[in-house]
């Protein structure tokens, strides 16, 4: 087979080229053409076609996505902002703060192990390559009904594929969640979230500047796993004669990540890199592309030296090759010798592959071969960008009238114990610990929250106990309900999360699940969702630093209830006032902080015992959020407050048989004024959370809240070995415990 | 007057920061070791730290069994050097023959990280003179590979000996033969066991225990009175 030279591609016009195959539309092949005034080379297209596909392009999210920078509160807090491999914040003392999340959601589907574990290992690599220290990860989830035969399949390998990669990277799993619902039954989602920490000055980017400086490629061997992974198909049409049907999913090896990452960080450590960029989704294509685009001058790439892992690999294949543990550096020539002994003494093999030139293109060689000749800013950062048409569904009206808050209530003290049973015990509120202890949360001896508390938190400096916290939460059910409202409720909860640990939230990341853009429906809950979040972050003050969009999440017409995840991170001054979820001192009084209504649309109860979706979500009051989180920040620092969890889905029963099972002590509970039992137990009203109150602090306590205007009901006290509501029924904990905790062994182990 | 307690990383260490904090913690000079290195940097004794040295492949220990640094601490350890194998660590040690017996993967096939309780079984040797005989303690538990086992007879001779360092109380959470969490050699410088002590010193972090200090602070008292 003749290799296909941009000289060959000039002196050949009409050769026919599978753009097509490759995921491209017939005017995006056209564009190319025009841009490079001749037909592509093959390994051009290829570049193309990857770089320009949905996951890597944004093609259809970006002009929505243009709100989160548009609408950004001001904020001091931020180092850097959207574009980046991911956000920085400054969280005081010279520290700053990486973290994004992303989706890995169609490989977990085909292959659960390896797809979570390189969505681990992808992750991992983003937050390294801004110059951090990776100190936890997390991972939202989201699976089929819990009883499905194949999610017996897909959520243990998922489960172990994140232990399996996380627990031999040495980095704590300290939260996330476990979700159920039939509509991601053909497509789960799994989401990784990565936190690193840095000083300041170690900052780095994904640029190539200076011209004669080397570009260095290190880590593992590339190899023909992942080709495609981003755009649509895997690789046959490119040759036929090497070896074929390859996985579209990557397989990754934690073990080479590990060294990779103490390898980067001396690196870093000895300043011996310009700029830098981890190589994940379009593989070398994204990489020498966006550095070379984002630099100043241009890049000479001599691919023939890249280490292989599979000799008979093509250029096409080398550059669209997802192998995983792979990174590209840009480095000094005087400092190349050092940067090379540092991977030698990792085991990590390294590679000058090319360098930064005087001129502003992108040129690929092959054994002395021109085969790449392209302006960079044209593959990485002006691709297509598509204004979808979008509509509200027609079904949405019939949805929001069918009202929860209607449906048959309990008629008896019975049938209300019944279903709180019924409630905790059900696979999206019971415990998950059977999922989170195949997760080491203990290494690196850092953790002070993890799982199943309201935020994960990680002490980032010994000597002066600064700390970090993050939380993750998502609710499809209301998103699909309202899509604006149920964008806004995932960043409260998130939020409020973070506040009911004690820390005070400075920014935000999202992961952004959808169906197919092509779906004038789905695009109207997208641009709703956006919307929503863009107003919603800019009422709390807490920009948007990055994330992810995943689109396509469907099976045949039918797609997954919007799912816009959103994660929160905060900063705590000491660790030591963290308030952990648990109640366990006899006698402190329980308070619930802010406004019950009647408010059961896309509720677990209405879910659990109905198996009902329908109505509106609960009422988002973004201002009473704030004000909630500024209550339980100040109630932690002054010691007023010894416990708190937030009240989500499952209402407040929920939130107190958690607290009481993890404390180990019982709860008795009296209906407020101007409620029935109900409504107090189940209702999903956001914008509320429960305290444990010492009695010697109760004045304090309800002063600060009576001051700030924040309500504040005194509904129990701890004491006993059973949850009681007066009148109503008592549940000992022994009964709760067993409902909680045997569901999901039951259908899993 | 102190002792300098070294920790080697080996590639794929993950617990080796934590041991070294774990040391500093109790009093000691702590010091880091590199597998490629025979140096034991005069350190008086040497922590072998938990993680997947060598990615765990062919066998959990088996490759980091042969590193030049094992060399020096498998002939320093037959002449008494104290030597604390933590989970990885005690892999490493059933390899390298300083202990007896192997692990195999956990019966349930899961990793499993917990908080587990442990009885002191055997409080005379160099890492936990500091317990009492039979005392209960509460140390964080990780692992995919945890299940210990020996044949019979090595067993019994084991048990005959008080080598029997360590037992799971409670739950066996990996299906160890006869409930084992740790042992020791029989002169006592050599303990190796699965559950992470180095992960409970301090109240504030990980399960808010320091259960696991009493390892640091045994071998330490140990060295300096020596």
């Amino acid at each position: 087979m003749t290799l296909d030279t941009v000289k060959h591609a000039a002196e050949t016009p009409d050769v026919s080229q599978p753009w097509k195959e490759l995921g491209l539309k017939e005017d995006e092949y056209a564009r190319i053409r025009e841009i490079l005034g001749r037909r592509p080379t093959g390994a051009e297209l290829a570049m193309y076609s990857v770089m320009w596909s949905e996951h890597c392009s944004y093609k259809s999210s970006k002009v929505h996505l243009k709100q989160f920078g548009e609408k950004a509160p001001e904020s001091d807090a931020l180092l850097v902002g959207i574009g980046e491999n991911a956000g920085v914040v400054d969280v005081g003392q010279g520290y700053a703060v990486t973290f994004k999340v992303e989706s890995h959601n169609h490989p977990s589907y085909i292959e659960p192990y390896q797809g979570a574990a390189t969505g681990v290992g992808g992750i991992v690599r983003d937050i390294l390559a801004m110059g951090a220290r990776p100190v936890a990860v997390m991972d939202p989830l989201r699976f089929g009904a819990a009883d499905h035969p194949d999610t017996k399949r897909v959520l243990p390998g998922v489960v172990a594929g994140i232990g399996g990669y996380g627990n031999c990277l040495g980095l704590p799993n300290i939260g996330g969640e476990v979700v159920f619902d039939s509509c991601y039954q053909g497509n789960p989602l799994v989401n990784a979230l990565c936190v690193g920490v840095m000083k300041h000055e170690d900052i780095h980017l994904a640029k190539a500047s200076g011209a004669g400086n080397k570009v260095i490629l290190y880590g593992a061997r590339t190899g023909g796993d992942g080709i495609g992974g981003v755009s649509v198909l895997a690789s046959e049409t490119f040759d036929s004669t090497g070896p074929s049907r390859r996985p579209a999913v990557q397989v990754g090896d934690p073990f080479q990540e590990k060294l990779l990452i103490e390898c980067t960080l001396e690196i870093f450590r000895e300043n011996l890199v310009d700029g830098i960029q981890d190589l994940g989704g379009a593989g070398l294509s994204c990489a020498t592309s966006e550095l070379a685009s984002a630099g100043s001058g241009g890049m000479r790439v001599e691919l023939d030296r890249v280490h292989l892992r599979d000799a008979t690999l093509s250029p096409e294949e080398i550059l669209m090759s997802e192998s995983q543990e792979r990174m590209c550096a840009i480095v000094e020539p005087d400092k190349v010798d050092r940067f090379l002994e540092i991977c030698e003494k990792w085991d990590v093999i390294a590679t000058v592959i090319g360098e930064v030139t005087e001129g502003s293109q992108l040129e690929i060689f092959w054994h002395g071969e021109q085969i790449v000749d392209v302006p960079p800013r044209t593959v990485a950062h002006e691709g297509p960008v598509y204004h979808r048409p979008y509509e509200r569904p027609s079904w949405q009206d019939a949805l929001q009238a069918d009202d929860a808050n209607k449906l048959p209530r309990p008629a008896t003290s019975d049938e209300l114990k019944d279903q709180v049973l019924k409630l905790v015990a059900s696979p999206n509120q019971a415990s998950k610990s059977w999922i989170t202890d195949q997760y080491d949360r203990f290494v690196q001896g850092n953790t002070i929250l993890a799982q199943p508390e309201d935020s994960g938190m990680v002490r980032i400096d010994e000597e002066s106990n600064l700390g970090v916290a993050v939380a993750t939460d998502g609710n499809g059910r209301y998103a699909k309900l309202d899509p604006y409202a149920g964008a806004q409720l995932a960043l409260a909860e998130s939020y409020r999360n973070v506040a009911a640990s004690g820390a005070k939230p400075l920014a935000i990341s999202n992961c952004l699940n959808f169906g197919s853009p092509e779906d004038p429906a789905v695009m109207w809950q997208f641009a709703e969702a956006t919307r929503g979040l863009a107003d919603g972050c800019l009422e709390l003050g807490t920009p948007v630093t990055g994330g992810n969009v995943s689109l396509y999440n469907q099976t045949g017409e039918t797609a997954i209830h919007p799912t816009p995840v959103v994660a929160v991170l905060g900063v705590i001054d000491d660790v030591t006032r963290r308030t952990p979820m648990a109640f366990s001192q006899e006698g402190q009084l329980l308070y619930l902080l802010g406004e019950t209504r009647e408010e059961f649309g896309g509720s677990a109860w209405s879910q659990v015992v109905h198996d009902h979706l329908g109505g509106l979500p609960p009422v988002v009051d973004l201002e009473r959020e704030k004000l909630l989180g500024e209550i339980l920040i100040s109630g932690s620092r002054d010691g007023m407050i010894d416990a708190a969890h937030d009240l989500s889905d499952g209402g407040l029963i929920q939130a107190v048989t958690e607290s009481c099972l993890r404390g180990g002590k019982g709860a008795r509970l009296v209906v407020p004024d101007g409620l029935d039992a109900f409504t107090f137990l189940f209702s999903e009203s956001a914008g509320r959370a429960v305290v444990a109150v010492p009695r010697s602090e109760e004045l304090r306590f309800t002063d600060m809240c009576g001051a700030r205007g924040l309500p504040a009901t005194r509904i129990g006290v701890i004491d006993g070995d059973a949850v009681e509501l007066q009148g109503e029924f008592s549940l000992e904990l022994s009964e709760l415990r067993e409902a909680h905790e045997a569901t999901i062994p039951g259908l899993l182990a | 007057m102190t002792a300098r307690i070294g920790v080697v990383t080996f590639p794929g260490t993950l617990d080796d920061q934590d041991a070294l904090r774990a040391a500093r913690l109790a009093g000691a000079e702590a010091v880091s070791l590199w597998h490629r290195d025979k140096d034991l940097k005069q350190v008086d004794a040497v922590v072998l730290a938990g993680g997947f040295s060598y990615g765990d492949y062919l066998r959990a220990g088996a490759i980091s069994r042969f590193s030049p640094v094992m060399e020096t601490i498998i002939e320093q350890a037959k002449a008494g050097m104290p030597v604390l194998g933590i989970c990885n660590g005690f892999q490493i040690l059933t390899e390298a023959h300083l202990l007896p017996g192997a692990m195999l993967r956990n019966n349930h096939l899961h990793f499993i990280c917990r908080d587990q309780k442990l009885r002191v079984e055997n409080a005379s040797t160099a890492w936990t003179s500091d317990y009492e005989q039979g005392e209960e303690i509460q140390v964080p538990l990780k692992n995919m590979d945890g299940r210990y086992v020996a044949d019979e007879r090595t067993l019994d001779a084991l048990e005959a000996e008080g080598r029997v360092a360590f037992r799971y109380l409670d739950m066996n959470p990996n299906g160890s033969l006869r409930d084992i969490a740790g042992i020791t050699n029989e002169a006592g410088n050599v303990v190796g066991l699965m559950p992470h002590p180095e992960h409970a010193v301090e109240p504030l972090v990980g399960t808010g225990r320091t259960d696991g200090l009493g390892f640091f602070t045994s071998i330490l008292k140990k060295l300096v009175t020596a």
